[in-house]
């Protein structure tokens, strides 16, 4: 068996483990070596996303200071900025970390399997989302600076070039380019991951058996692939718009500056519904694993079999097929044609009630268990309860009557913050917490981790919250200050709590920075089950061996999550063990 | 039975004081939250058109939904995480229940989707239905960075317009063709008034890139698409002075794409209209001669 194994393994990964620091570190082959790579990529793209977010809330309430590294800040600075915090969070941060980081990482291990299906794919995703994000920050440094259309992009402002603005010469060509290429990794990742899957999982590990997280990364992985695919071909689109003289989105007799703009036959809507018809699943894209992450966090510490695993794979798969039905509640006031705002709406309504599932499940995972407030636990805590206050704002717009008052106001920002940004960024840091010591042999500092997730808990309620406030008050989203408006005074109070709830909470993060580099190096060693955990990456050492499991493939004998089994010795049964094994274990004690 | 294992999190003492804290932090969060939109101070302005008072109304009926969904939620989770903290117990060994399962689905499909049928009112007011016959009609053009309101003059007639004719710098923002007859007495202002408790349907236009027309006392949103024009109605029934914003990212200048809308009631709205009107004629009077208009 063991030997069948490793002959198989040797034969599927034709990768012995590389000596030289380039092929080990750099142009890796190594699953795991990718994971961390894009792990640290989503680091440096989120404490980027985060200073440019800080300069955004200190010119909402300190308009056109003079500010280190980009001058006097202006409307149009600001905008850009907006637009490259928007992209590069949802793109570089909340894409690439859940899911390419900790899902190129687990995944493979959490089956069974030595590698993905395709390694060499897998370095080219790598890559190509490396050369996608270097694109994107040139766009700072380009003639006029990065784009100010949004991370939305919405022809005909980003497709007639600098005319409309600022930013949206150059800057707006590397934004496009930049997301084709970030598209093409995409794909190629979304094919490894669901090839993998499929193919590479050890005996007896059947779909039913698998980890919640291979389930949240596998239906992220179809979403992936067909939603990256849009994204591309509108972005190619709008590249020959801006450079072939094609008119996709550009419609006829537009004057712009008393100029007019050589283009006819063209939809802006065009460019809305490709956008959004990626966009929408993007959002899950960016939530699935972090609802698969808790999911497995909680019943980990809970000590409790998760609550419904049957109805939470449903609920997931539910998910994914009706996200690519709700793309049109972007786009309710867009001049759409009103009857399908409906049907829109009430696919939208229907989307919810997976995720209300989702969180019944979550809060009877907790009851009746045992539960062990690790970091990592109190952030998928703080997961369930930030999905909830970001899932129940939502639908107030998925309507479209009530999305009249709010769309395109401050209650969005609120809305897609809680759930796409912060619920999924604490399930980020939740699997940070649970999976570190594995990735890296350490454990991380506790204390420190707890200190970050209070300062983080109450800051971004203190963020988010008041948003809704302003919103419902009519506070637009994207107004670089609120000198333009007149009712817009009024709120600034608003805007200030929030710009110093930003600070402190920003401030923390330093925490989590400090906490994670010092814990590479200096952190305790961790053995290798440190959380008493079931599935298969705790059976290897911390951190794992080059192929994982040392030619030792083990075979899967129960689902993911058999915590606390009555008469066992053990609060926790892992996978791998034979009910021999198992026996043997309780006639030991 | 309880085994102790030095592992992170197992101390029951530590859990205690975690679990009543984050405890204590749900709660005073749903307290906080739900605080604040009960407090009049940031409600929404003053809804000033029956329109508005049902979006209104579908926001509250939404409001009671997701408040009560919201503490039960968050209460539930402090709860459980204190009821169920770590004190040495053994968990319960569950995998679920199916029933609850059920039950919980299809009370939250009636809910939301029920919700969902429930909005379909407002939005068919707004949307599915034309303007009433004889509303005022009031051409909008929206540009970088300013809002075109346009009135039909005197005779009551658009007057043609040409792409080729536009420029800001000439005066001529919306491309009035001064071939047309019909076109020399349009009105057209950066800001516009309409009487109250009179049908008015605007009719959006840009010259350039996607905006949006929101004023919020009229719940009103509507993006101005290039290529399409697109037609809103709406009876204000409050006479005051409200504030038109853009609400789609267009560029530089986005939140300063301000203008007025202003209610007047029938008599003030006419003599406005006849200064505005005389004002044009005087303005023509002095750029050329004024040509007799025909009358239909």
């Amino acid at each position: 068996m063991t030997t069948q194994a490793h002959e198989a393994h040797a034969h599927g990964h034709a990768h012995a483990a590389p000596t030289g620091f380039i092929r080990k570190w750099i142009f890796s082959l190594d699953h795991k070596v990718i994971g961390i790579q894009y792990y640290l990529l989503a680091l440096v793209a989120v404490f980027v996303g985060m200073f440019l977010s800080l300069y955004m809330r200190i010119n909402l309430v300190w308009p056109n200071m003079e500010l280190p590294l980009v001058g006097t800040m202006t409307p149009e600075k600001y905008l850009a900025l907006l637009t490259m915090h928007g992209t590069i969070m949802v793109f570089f941060v909340l894409t690439t970390a859940p899911q390419s980081g900790f899902g190129n990482y687990f995944l493979p291990i959490q089956i069974g399997a030595a590698d993905m299906a395709f390694p060499v794919l897998n370095m080219l995703s790598f890559w190509f989302t490396f050369v996608s994000f270097a694109i994107m920050l040139a766009a700072f440094f380009v003639e006029g600076g990065a784009p100010i259309s949004g991370w939305t992009g919405y022809a005909p402002l980003s497709a007639v070039g600098e005319i409309a603005g600022p930013g949206l010469g150059m800057g707006q060509t590397l934004w496009v380019v930049s997301i084709v290429f970030f598209c093409a990794a995409s794909l190629m990742g979304a094919l490894n991951f669901i090839t993998t899957l499929i193919d590479l999982r050890v005996k007896g590990l059947t779909l039913m058996r698998m980890p919640l997280t291979c389930w949240a990364w596998f239906v992220t992985a179809v979403l992936g692939l067909l939603a990256f695919g849009v994204l591309a071909a509108a972005g190619i689109l709008l590249l020959l718009d801006r450079h072939a003289g094609t008119s996709f989105f550009i419609p006829g007799g537009l004057v712009i500056s008393d100029k007019l703009i050589p283009h006819s036959g063209g939809s802006p809507l065009l460019w809305q519904h490709l956008f959004w018809f990626f966009g929408h699943p993007e959002v899950y894209i960016a939530i699935l694993p972090g609802m698969g992450v808790a999911s497995h966090v909680l019943s980990t510490f809970a000590r409790k079999p998760i609550f419904g695993y049957r109805a939470m794979v449903f609920a997931m798969c539910a998910i994914g097929i009706i996200g690519f039905g709700v793309w049109g509640h972007h786009m309710f006031q867009s001049g759409m044609n009103p009857y399908t705002a409906f049907a829109f709406s009430l696919l939208t309504m229907g989307i919810g009630v997976p995720s209300a599932i989702k969180t019944f499940n979550w809060l009877g995972t907790l009851w009746g268990g045992q539960i062990r407030f690790t970091t990592a636990m109190m952030f998928a805590i703080g997961f369930v309860s930030l999905f909830v206050s970001g899932g129940v704002d939502g639908l107030f717009l998925a309507q479209p009557s009530v999305d009249r008052g709010l769309h395109d106001t401050y209650w969005v920002v609120a809305h897609f913050h809680l759930i796409m940004g912060v619920a999924a960024i604490f399930g980020i840091f939740s699997a940070t917490y649970f999976w570190f010591p594995k990735m890296f042999g350490r454990m991380l500092n506790e204390t420190l981790g707890k200190i970050h997730f209070w300062i983080t808990f109450i800051g971004v309620y203190c963020i988010f919250m008041p948003m809704h406030y302003s919103g419902m008050q009519g506070q637009m989203r994207r107004y670089p200050d609120s000198t333009g408006i007149g009712f817009l005074s009024e709120l600034q109070p608003i805007q200030q709590f929030i710009t110093y709830a930003a600070f402190v909470t920003l401030g923390a993060q330093l925490l989590f920075l400090l906490n994670f580099v010092w814990s590479l190096w200096r952190g305790e060693r961790a053995p290798m089950n440190p959380w008493r955990a079931t599935t298969l990456e705790w059976i290897i050492p911390s951190p794992p061996p080059h192929d994982n499991f040392a030619g030792n493939v083990p075979s899967v004998y129960r689902g993911p999550y058999e915590f606390s089994v009555p008469d066992q010795a053990e609060d926790f049964l892992p996978q791998h063990l034979t009910p021999a094994e198992v026996g043997a274990q309780n006639g030991k004690k | 039975m309880a085994r102790k294992r030095p592992f992170q999190g197992s101390s029951s003492r530590g859990s205690a004081a975690v679990a009543i804290a984050i405890a204590i932090t749900l709660v005073l969060i749903t307290a906080l939250t739900c605080y604040y939109f009960i407090w009049p101070k940031w409600w929404f302005p003053e809804a000033i058109s029956a329109d508005a008072r049902d979006v209104d109304r579908q926001f509250m009926a939404t409001l009671w939904v997701t408040g009560i969904t919201f503490i039960a939620s968050q209460l539930a989770l402090a709860w459980a995480v204190v009821r169920y903290r770590n004190r040495g117990q053994r968990a319960t060994y569950s995998h679920g229940n199916n029933m609850m399962e059920i039950v919980w689905t299809a009370a939250t499909v009636v809910v939301f989707v029920g919700l969902g049928f429930m909005a379909r009112d407002a939005w068919a007011s707004l949307h599915f239905r034309s303007a009433e016959p004889g509303a005022l009609q009031i051409e909008v053009t929206a540009q970088q960075f300013a809002w075109n309101f346009r009135y039909p003059g005197a005779d009551g007639i658009w007057g043609r317009t040409k792409v080729s004719e536009i420029s800001d710098s000439g005066g001529n923002p919306i491309g009035l063709d001064p071939a047309d007859p019909a076109a020399a007495d349009d009105l057209v202002m950066p800001v516009f008034s309409v009487p109250v408790d009179r049908e008015v349907e605007l009719i959006l236009k840009t010259k350039d890139v996607t905006h949006s027309f929101a004023v919020r006392e009229l719940r009103l949103k509507q993006d101005t698409v290039p290529g399409l024009v697109i037609r809103v109605h709406f009876k204000a029934e409050k006479p005051g002075q409200y504030e038109i914003a853009c609400a789609e990212l267009c560029g530089l200048g986005h939140h300063r794409m301000r203008s007025f809308l202003t209610v007047l009631s029938q008599a003030d709205y006419d003599k406005w209209l006849a200064e505005q009107m005389a004002l044009k004629r005087e303005e023509m009077g002095l750029s050329e001669p004024e040509p007799e208009q025909p009358k239909q």
